[in-house]
């Protein structure tokens, strides 16, 4: 198992290497170095700059240098300070800022993630017991829908409902707007999810061991559950690994509609005012808390299928 | 089509060699089965009619919209969806508007006023366009007779702009972004896929990873990244390249995933090993040899990650770091829509939306339908 844990934590090494190389260049995209379109931005309204100020920021992002000189300036002041640089547009280190709201993020990944399972599971395993019925045409009607709405539109959706129909304000945090988003978000992978869940059972149903288990007198919700139901979790667990990055994408969008105070909103008028930092940042910072996301999400199947920690050997 | 039996039928040689080997009977093609199979799924069928008819609109946008899209009316602003109505003497009409002044904002909100008639007809003359930017002319499927009357068919957004001519106009960048992205996608996929597939080995583990790093980040913020850094200078036409370029750098990976899967399994068939002992060189092989036996599947996985795309361009365009204004797209039309105040005076803001998800909708039942009929020997 600490075998296993090691060798995958070891081949997330250049992963986690190639999203700083692109967060950095990202930073690095937006014409002309960030300094000067912000002395000329500052001076356009009036104020004035103080020259030593400037040679200061100048020598500490190594600015003029080349790009890998830049890059080893960034990563390593991340790496062992945990300097994520300063945010321009709000005068904060980028860190403070960040760490302000990526609770609110992680809050919302998880729980749209936990209603993503509550909501699938009974449903997939439906699907596939019943296959061709009622509910399962239902449930892959409703799957369909789920895959062709845009996120945002259904939180859009919602949102006029509640505020014209009921009343209700919907901006900022409050339990409604909170709630909206988890549903929001937890039905795009919901419908992912029922798809895998059902294919997987079905699959497992067809097998020699159901029809021997049937045969043997065991009834059929204890067969079903005992089962197959257990060999069809596992991609279930592993699911995480390709729902999250999608999870954490839909959040900046949603967030940004419903104006939560998550990392989402910040990103986005970053990249508005090309504050390039801090989009960088939150980019790099995204993307590595999903990949240790799907990081934990193998090791728990690992821990769950003893088949898959042997076959990494 | 006709409906035809696989042997009876002598009418498709498209294999000049099947003649010969089901001894003098003719077979039907590999394309003729797909579209056999493909036929008995009728959702598939029902996406396939609605996708024809969404990209005839793309085609002939400028004649079905009653207006151009750069037509608008700042005297109505707001104004909501009339009825198209019919009636036996005054044939097509649509009702006036009553417009009242808010004493406090002044802003004038408009009611359909049901005394007024509005004659429309068909084939009116209107806004001049070039069809297909070659032929000029003036006339547009439907509109208003004396082309001074307000028609807002879908309503009308806060500058008087027509939603639905507006919506006419955008299916066609909306629905041609997916297609350029994922032909872009594609030729990455078949290049890198079957590279991997092909060879095997190092070449395949390094290309797997990069496959990977490409899954296991979130796409939307690096989308949102990249599109924020393109150049405020650039045009219309050159920000629309680079979207679907972005698109398609995170979209290849399927493709790929899906071209090497075939190639691995296809690398050790008979004839793969016949041609490479007949002195083909690689590329003839991959090319000539493998790469038609599985386009069908090709084709379906390309028809199932269109949709992704227009989603894509949507949610990119509604957060206003896609498309630009002057081009219509409908996430262009969306942010419109953004604030919940707007929405519960203008609803039919939001219908673009709608426009989406059938698109989307349709675009994966063809998807569906045709990666169950890609092997129409499976039973």
């Amino acid at each position: 198992m600490l075998r296993y844990i090691g060798r995958r934590c070891f081949y997330m090494v250049p992963t986690l290497f190639a999203i700083s190389l692109v967060a950095f260049a990202i930073i690095q995209l937006p014409p002309g170095d960030f300094l000067t379109a912000w002395v000329t931005r500052l001076e356009s309204e009036g104020e004035q700059v103080d020259p030593a100020m400037l040679d200061g920021l100048r020598q500490r992002y190594g600015l003029g240098e080349p790009f890998y000189a830049q890059y080893t300036k960034w990563i390593s002041g991340i790496l062992f300070h945990g300097d994520f640089g300063e945010s321009f547009e709000y005068g904060r280190s980028v860190s403070s800022l960040v760490l302000d709201r990526l609770p609110w993020s992680i809050g919302l990944t998880v729980f749209a993630l936990l209603f993503t399972w509550i909501v699938a599971f009974p449903i997939g395993l439906y699907s596939a017991v019943r296959q061709y019925s009622f509910g399962d045409y239902l449930a892959t009607t409703i799957g369909f829908l789920g895959l062709a709405i845009p996120n945002f539109m259904l939180a859009l959706a919602m949102m006029y409902v509640a505020y014209s129909v009921f009343g209700l304000s919907t901006s900022g945090i409050s339990p409604l707007t909170i709630g909206i988003a988890v549903v929001v978000l937890g039905t795009a992978g919901t419908a992912g999810m029922i798809r895998v869940l059902r294919a997987n059972l079905l699959d497992e149903l067809k097998k020699p061991y159901v029809v021997a288990a049937r045969a043997r007198g065991a009834s059929e919700k204890t067969l079903v559950i005992k089962y197959p139901v257990r060999m069809a979790l596992n991609p279930f667990v592993s699911t995480i690994g390709w729902v999250l990055p999608g999870l954490v994408g839909g959040e900046v969008i949603v967030a940004q509609v419903l104006n939560l105070p998550t990392t989402g909103p910040l990103l986005f008028s970053a990249l508005r005012t090309q504050d390039m930092y801090l989009a960088g940042s939150i980019i790099l910072i995204v993307s590595v808390l999903t990949v240790i996301g799907t990081l934990l999400s193998d090791i728990l199947l690992a821990w769950l299928d003893p088949r898959v920690r042997l076959g990494y050997r | 089509m006709t409906s035809v039996l696989p042997d009876a039928d002598a009418s498709v040689t498209g294999d000049p060699a099947g003649g010969d080997e089901t001894g003098g009977r003719r077979a039907a093609t590999q394309r003729r089965l797909v579209w056999w199979k493909f036929r008995q799924h009728k959702l598939a069928m029902v996406g396939l009619v609605l996708i024809a008819c969404i990209y005839l609109v793309a085609l002939f946008a400028e004649f079905l919209a009653p207006v151009s899209s750069s037509t608008f009316n700042s005297e109505y602003t707001y104004a909501p969806p009339q009825q198209l109505r019919i009636d036996s003497d005054a044939g097509l009409y649509v009702h006036g508007y009553t417009s009242t002044v808010d004493p406090e904002t002044f802003e004038p909100t408009f009611e359909v006023d049901k005394s007024q008639k509005i004659d429309v007809g068909l084939f009116v003359k209107g806004d001049e366009y070039e069809l297909f930017g070659l032929i000029p002319w003036d006339r547009h499927l439907i509109g208003p007779e004396d082309p001074d009357q307000p028609m807002y068919l879908l309503g009308a957004n806060r500058n008087g702009y027509d939603l639905l001519s507006r919506m006419i106009h955008g299916t066609r960048v909306s629905m041609t972004i997916g297609l350029v992205g994922v032909a872009m996608a594609l030729i990455l996929g078949i290049i890198l896929g079957g590279m991997s597939g092909y060879f095997a080995g190092k070449t395949d583990t390094v290309i797997q990873r990069v496959v990977e790093f490409f899954m296991s980040i979130p796409g939307i913020p690096l989308w949102m990244g990249l599109s924020a850094a393109l150049p405020h200078e650039w045009g219309p036409m050159q920000r629309y390249f680079a979207i679907t370029v972005i698109l398609a750098i995170i979209g290849w990976t399927d493709m790929a995933r899906v071209v090497r899967g075939r190639f691995l399994s296809l690398r050790n068939e008979e004839f793969v090993t016949s041609a490479r002992l007949d002195g083909s060189g690689r590329p003839r092989v991959i090319y000539r040899h493998m790469l038609p036996s599985f386009t069908s599947h090709l084709i379906a996985s390309v028809t199932l990650s269109i949709p992704a795309m227009i989603l894509a361009e949507t949610a990119l365009s509604f957060l206003g770091l896609g498309l630009q204004p002057p081009v219509v797209s409908w996430g262009v039309l969306l942010q419109d829509a953004q604030n919940v105040r707007v929405l519960a005076t203008a609803p039919w803001l939001m219908i673009p939306g709608l426009a989406v998800v059938i698109a989307v909708l349709a675009l994966n039942f063809v998807g569906d339908g045709l990666r169950d009929a890609a092997d129409p020997y499976k039973k």
